[in-house]
């Protein structure tokens, strides 16, 4: 960047200097966010290592996954005298930052990962790229070479700022000492405001081991960030007023009401418009599954019901949602009858990918709570719309189009009866964190989820391996909770190495492996669009085969407990078992079959008017019209 | 498609150009031209750019810009109310007859002459691209040996400053 080594320029009537209005509301702010311990520190001595170590203290950090290396031995020796802060050794850093948004996920709060310069820092960018596609909010701490160094291609010199510089919402790279409390405050701050995601905090070792001195809490020097987060009232009037009037509204509720807390509003909203509500993959759990108004995920894997009646509404009220592909399938065709309104944090998902009717820029939490009395009013003064029709309509689709399952043809254990199960027996208090593929899909159409958070996956990025880790952190952010790992045997094998972080840091986290023996999403696509070609998804890990590796075995060298169910007749007595083991990771090689497909299904770039609900059954439209 | 110029204020910190640039290209938008210098405040500087878009991803891309953390101000400068301005230096040859010639053209553009050699005269000239594109076809036949341009550099027409606001969020005192 431009350097600012030009001279000062002449002013003619220098302006009283501002009192700096926006950056001092920002602190206050922040020592909120932040978690800040609320009493000020004046400049203590210390290293840069130690300083580190007291910011994220003071910024109210709990636990940090990590793995140490060259670049960050300074920051971990002062790490090893923290009374506040629990270290979690990982096996690969990977592992850390999933892990980091596994707790973040299911706690609210910033997770924290740490890793060395170079390969530990590259190892990174997945998680960093995955929390940045579903707004979750981690700080990433990576240690860089010594300042002096850097861009020399010293040993384990990795740019990773410049790396990640598309996939974090903000990164620093600290090589002053005296910066690193006013960064870390800033991370934490822009973590978690505004529309929340992955912050990465590079510092170089020279850093580390210099002398400087700490204070807290920094002064934040944000001027060019102020997310908005109260809701323009005008737009919220007009909302109100559609509202009050469609005849077939639909609320299309995506991550962003999880993300914003504003659960327990939108059950308000729900019940005060009576209008259909669709959760999507990443909002599963934001309504009550067992809401009477709930029509479940909509998208390429979608209930019939959910598909349609977004298809077919006149209002289409989107909440912190972002009209992903997988959810609207080709964009022209997508809603094609909706009046749109547009409800997010983030005001470039405003009309990025669908022209919206009454664009509403905020916090979801402030818009529904400031669009419940519009709505009131409204219905106040022309009486709560006749949505009885719409709902007949919907509920037609609901009972002739209901979600299920066939039985398998080879005889083999059904894979969605086997986390149908998992979901009825666990319950909704559990804590569902699914891998990437159909046992995702499966998991996220047959398990009833009743309260936000008790679902945790990657949905934008689609990470396979994410979910042991993540299931890792959300056991250690939430203990008193089951945490089910529901895994694919591929995804499985990316990342199983934390089991032994489990094992050894006592995290009894539970893993059901739906084994199919294959990459069973890219073998559905290959059943389907490639002549049965099954071109690389043989993975050998299921029935009759040769088992390599072999689940149980596996989980054993880990120090886990591990089964194995291959029958329906076996799979609630094997759950229970698995549900009494309380003190140690358990691990459940479910072997079920691989040709269990995930329907119904809207095939990739085509209308949503298409979707199969089995293979080659469409649903006939407009029976009632 | 249609021509935008964008006046971007960015606080001057290391890597604030490479967030620019890098957020243009992974969004699949075409930089026409780019232009960064300082500014009246040592804190900020401003990102002249120049892109070929349509209407509506332009607002996308503003929205993505306003993004960055270190993007302080984002402002579309029309071509009516916006002076813009490149600078063009063309060496050319200029021996014996032609260089007379070589000279009116510099004087009808009002152009400068800011080097002399005995076979070439190196010219300055400043101007929309309209007329720095026909300074460069006048120039054309007498032999052109070397061209630097820059980026549109634009301001706009009236008393009113775009940093006034910017600077109050800075918040330093002059």
């Amino acid at each position: 960047m431009v350097q600012s080594h030009h001279p000062a320029p002449p002013r003619a009537a220098a302006p009283t200097p501002a009192p700096r209005p926006v950056v001092s509301s920002v602190t206050d702010v922040e020592q909120v966010a932040a978690g800040g311990t609320g009493h000020a520190v004046h400049s203590e001595g210390m290293d840069g290592a130690k300083s580190i170590v007291r910011s994220l203290e003071e910024s109210g950090v709990e636990v940090i996954f990590g793995l140490p290396g060259g670049a960050v031995l300074p920051l971990y020796d002062p790490m090893m005298d923290s009374k506040k802060i629990r270290h979690i050794l990982v096996r690969h850093e990977q592992g850390a930052g999933h892990a980091a948004s596994g707790y973040a996920h299911a706690t609210g709060r910033v997770g924290v990962c740490v890793a060395t310069s170079g390969p530990g820092a590259t190892n990174l960018v997945t998680p960093l790229a995955d929390a940045n596609m579903d707004s979750i909010p981690i700080v990433a701490i990576t240690g860089q070479v010594g300042a002096a160094l850097i861009g020399t291609d010293a040993f384990q010199e990795a740019d990773i700022v410049g790396i990640t510089l598309p996939i974090t919402k903000h990164s620093f790279l600290v090589t002053n000492p005296a910066d690193i409390p006013r960064v870390i405050a800033e991370a934490f701050h822009i973590a978690s405001t505004g529309r929340p995601g992955p912050v990465l905090i590079d510092i170089a070792k020279s850093a580390m081991v210099a002398g400087t001195t700490f204070s807290w809490p920094p002064e934040l020097q944000l001027p060019g960030y102020h997310p908005t987060t109260k809701p323009h009232g005008k737009q919220i009037k007009e909302a109100a007023r559609l509202l009050a009037t469609a005849r077939r509204p639909v609320l299309y509720v995506g991550g962003g009401v999880i993300r914003s807390g504003a659960a327990a509003e939108l059950l308000k909203l729900a019940n005060a418009s009576g209008a259909a509500v669709v959760t999507t993959l990443m909002a599963r759990g934001a309504l009550p599954d067992s809401h009477p108004q709930n029509l479940g995920m909509p998208g390429m894997h979608g209930t019939v019901a959910a598909v349609a009646a977004l298809q077919k509404c006149d209002l289409l009220v989107a909440l912190g949602t972002r009209f992903d592909d997988r959810v609207t399938g080709k964009l022209s065709s997508f809603a094609p009858h909706a009046t749109v309104i547009h409800a997010d944090i983030d005001p470039a998902e405003i009309g990025k990918n669908r022209t919206v009717d009454v664009p509403i820029v905020g916090d979801l939490k402030e818009v529904i709570n400031d669009l419940l009395p519009e709505l009131a009013a409204e219905q106040a003064q022309h009486g709560k719309p006749d949505l009885a029709a719409w709902w007949r309509q919907i509920d037609d689709w609901r009972d002739t189009y209901p979600l299920g399952f066939a039985p398998t043809d080879d005889g083999l254990l059904s894979p969605q009866h086997v986390i149908k199960r998992l979901g009825e027996i666990s319950g909704p208090e559990s804590i569902f964190v699914s891998g990437v593929g159909q046992h995702q899909m499966w998991a996220s159409q047959f398990i009833r989820y009743e309260r936000p958070n008790s679902w945790i996956n990657s949905g934008g990025l689609g990470t396979m391996g994410y979910s042991v880790p993540a299931a890792m952190g959300a056991k250690v952010g939430v203990p008193d909770r089951t945490v089910w790992s529901i895994d694919g045997d591929g995804c499985f094998q990316m990342t199983n190495q934390e089991l032994a972080t489990c094992t050894i840091n006592e995290i009894p986290i539970k893993v059901a492996i739906i084994n199919n023996s294959s990459l069973g999403m890219v073998r559905q696509w290959q059943t389907l669009f490639y002549e049965s070609r099954y071109s690389n998804t043989d993975l050998n890990t299921g029935h009759g085969t040769v088992r390599i590796p072999d689940f149980v075995k596996l989980a054993e060298a880990y120090g886990c407990v591990g089964l194995r169910c291959d029958n329906e007749a076996d799979v609630d007595a094997t759950i229970k078992r698995a549900m009494e083991i309380d003190d140690q990771a358990v691990v459940v090689d479910f072997t079920v079959s691989r040709d269990a497909m995930v329907w119904p299904m809207v095939a990739a770039g085509v209308s949503n008017d298409e979707i199969q609900y089995a293979r080659g059954i469409s649903p006939a439209w407009d029976r009632e019209d | 498609m249609s021509r935008h110029t964008l006046s971007v204020l960015v606080e001057n910190k290391p890597g604030v150009l490479t967030r620019v640039s890098g957020l243009f290209a992974r969004r699949s938008f075409n930089i026409h031209s780019l232009a960064v210098g300082p500014t009246e405040h040592p804190e900020i500087s401003r990102i002249t750019v120049v892109v070929d878009v349509a209407e509506l991803p332009l607002e996308q891309v503003t929205k993505q810009l306003n993004k960055l953390v270190h993007v302080l101000k984002i402002v579309e400068l029309e071509r009516d109310s916006s002076v813009q301005r490149e600078l063009l230096m063309v060496k050319v040859r200029a021996e014996g007859p032609s260089r007379s010639g070589v000279l009116e053209v510099v004087q009808l553009f009002r152009a400068r002459v800011i080097d002399v050699v005995p076979d070439a005269v190196t010219i300055e000239a400043t101007g929309g691209p309209d007329k720095l594109a026909a300074l460069l076809t006048a120039l054309e036949p007498f032999g052109v040996r070397e061209i630097v341009q820059s980026g549109t550099v634009a301001i706009g027409r009236g008393s009113r400053s775009i940093t006034d606001r910017s600077l109050e969020r800075v918040g330093r005192s002059a």
